[in-house]
Order: structure tokens, then C-alpha cells, then sequence
């Protein structure tokens, strides 16, 4: 996979920590796979909406990455009722389901961006620029797959 | 079925497999399901509901299956392993998400349900209101097929008021 110089958390120095949702446990491993290239951290993964929450409590994750479709509770309004309880949350939605009414929906609702699957580690890792804003900062070092 | 229906989820195969497997991709066998669909191995079914429904399973054989998820993990899989049937109910995932995409863009409005392992040999037979299309994309770890089986829904809003016109 291809090598990222890592991305930290600018407070403290620390990885950035991941919550990583979704019902699929292939596309969950694919995504922590990644997210270690860009020096990151799985804070604790989900496989259902209402699951993302209770997670999301317990462990603060500093980024969310949230697929959309998924049984129980859907990723949209998981995003929605996370936000709802902390606004600070940082919310990406990692789907195949890319069309412009959800990706609209999934702003609306509180969600920071959009990743359309299959994810190019590329694209998600600019996303994880963009949305830790002056929150993250990129280091010399790369993340642990490289 | 129309062909304008198809094609969607043509591409979007085509892109995810290529993609994924870092490879070309070439569409060989395309034909219509008349008899019951046979299963032919380890197979994921993508339920669609909306302006248009029906269904599309993703389907491999074991050993292509075994192949392709060992390339996504990184490593070889036994076909045992759980991860075989996942990264093709993700595959199928992706494949419906991409398409349903570009039919979004057509005006078109779904549901997609979350993929289902199928598990019986034989699914249901192609009725004249259901036409089922099989493509066959080669790759290098293997045949994929896809079984795709598709109608308008009649109930569509513009449709009815294109009939009240």
C-alpha cells in the first residue's frame, strides 16, 4: 500500500484516533489497513449505527469514518444523532452509495465530507487532512504500512 | 430489459474490479437466464427498491473467490475463512452503489438493502416482467459473474404522470 507521511494530532502529537463503521468486516479491515498507513489509530470499529453511537461515547474518537447503508440504524442518521450530542464530532461517510441527494442528506445532517467506495487511500487521506484542519498536522514520518 | 438499465452496473463492475484488482477487466460472456439461476459459488445478493427493483448477485467461484479476497487482505486466505464471503458482499456493494449512482443521475430514486449471502443452488426463474442478464467480466484471478435482474416499478410518479398525460 501506498506510503503516507503521518498524519498527528496537533495538540499533543498523538495518532489520530478512528472509529471506523460499517457493516461489512472486509471493507472495515480494508479501512483500518489504511488508516494505519497514515499513521493512524482504530479507536474501535462498528458494525451498525447504533453500535457507532455507543462507541462513538465510550471511545471519542477523533475522526468517524461511517458507511450508509448498514442494518438497525443506518449511517445517516447515526452521523445525525452523534452530532446532535456532540457537534464537535468529525464525521466522514465512506459509501458506495455516492449520489448527490446523499451525499446532500449526509451534510445536512452533520456529516464533515463524502468518500465514494471503492476508497482510494489517496482521496480518503486528503479527506483526513481536510477535515482535522489545523486540528492535525502532517509529520515528517510515515504512517506504519509504509 | 432494457439495455439502458444494464449498462450502469456494467461500468460499475468494470471499474470496481478493475480497480481492486489493480488489472484489466474484460467483459466476455453476456446472456440471458432463461432457466432457474444456478448458483456458482460463493454468491452476494444486492436487493434494490424503489423506481426500480429487483436484484443483483455477485457470484465466484470458490477458488476465484479464495483468490480475489486473499489480493484485497493481503495474504492468502483459507475458503473457509469468513473474509472470502465478505469481500464478496462488498464487492456486490460497490458495484450497486456505483451504478445506482449514475442511474441517480438519470432521475431514478432506490433503496439498496444490505447484501445477502445466497445460499440456495437454484434462485427463482426469469419471468417475463423479471428478465435475468448474465455478464461474465474476466480477470486475472478469474471469472466474476453477475446475475442481474431488474424492472421498472410502475408505481414511479413521473411515469404515472407521463399515462395521465
Amino acid at each position: 500500500m501506498e506510503q503516507f507521511a503521518a498524519v498527528k494530532r496537533s495538540k499533543d502529537g498523538q495518532p489520530v484516533r478512528y472509529l471506523i463503521v460499517d457493516d461489512s468486516v472486509f471493507a472495515r479491515k480494508n479501512l483500518a489497513r489504511m488508516i494505519e498507513t497514515f499513521g493512524g489509530q482504530v479507536a474501535a470499529e462498528a458494525g451498525d449505527g447504533l453500535t457507532a453511537i455507543s462507541e462513538f461515547d465510550r471511545t471519542r474518537p477523533d475522526i468517524v469514518l461511517m458507511d450508509i447503508t448498514m442494518p438497525q440504524m443506518e449511517g445517516i442518521e447515526a452521523a445525525e444523532k452523534i452530532v446532535q450530542t456532540h457537534p464537535e464530532a468529525r464525521i466522514v461517510m465512506v459509501s458506495s452509495v455516492g449520489y448527490q441527494e446523499n451525499i446532500v442528506a449526509a451534510l445536512q445532517r452533520g456529516a464533515r465530507h463524502f468518500v465514494q467506495k471503492p476508497v482510494k487511500p489517496e482521496v480518503l487521506y486528503e479527506v483526513i487532512k481536510y477535515v482535522m484542519g489545523e486540528d492535525g498536522a502532517v509529520t515528517n514520518a510515515t504512517g506504519a504500512g509504509a | 430489459m432494457k439495455m439502458e438499465l444494464i449498462q450502469p452496473f456494467i461500468n460499475a463492475a468494470d471499474a470496481v474490479l478493475s480497480q481492486g484488482l489493480q488489472g484489466t477487466t474484460q467483459v466476455g460472456n453476456l446472456s440471458m437466464e432463461e432457466e432457474a439461476y444456478r448458483r456458482k459459488g460463493v454468491a452476494g445478493l444486492v436487493a434494490l427498491t424503489g423506481d426500480i427493483e429487483g436484484r443483483i448477485i455477485l457470484d465466484l467461484d470458490p477458488k476465484t473467490a479464495v483468490r480475489v479476497a486473499s489480493h484485497y487482505a493481503g495474504g492468502e486466505l483459507p475458503e473457509s475463512d469468513g473474509l472470502v464471503r465478505e469481500t464478496v458482499f462488498e464487492l456486490a456493494n460497490q458495484v450497486v452503489g456505483n451504478a445506482i449512482c449514475a442511474l441517480n443521475d438519470q432521475g431514478f430514486h432506490f433503496r439498496v438493502h444490505p447484501p445477502l449471502l445466497l445460499t440456495s443452488d437454484e434462485g427463482d426463474k426469469s419471468s417475463e416482467d423479471t428478465e435475468a442478464l448474465v455478464i461474465c467480466f474476466e480477470t486475472s484471478l478469474g471469472n466474476v459473474f453477475m446475475n442481474v435482474a431488474l424492472r421498472y416499478n410502475h408505481r414511479r410518479p413521473a411515469d404515472r404522470a407521463v399515462a395521465g398525460a
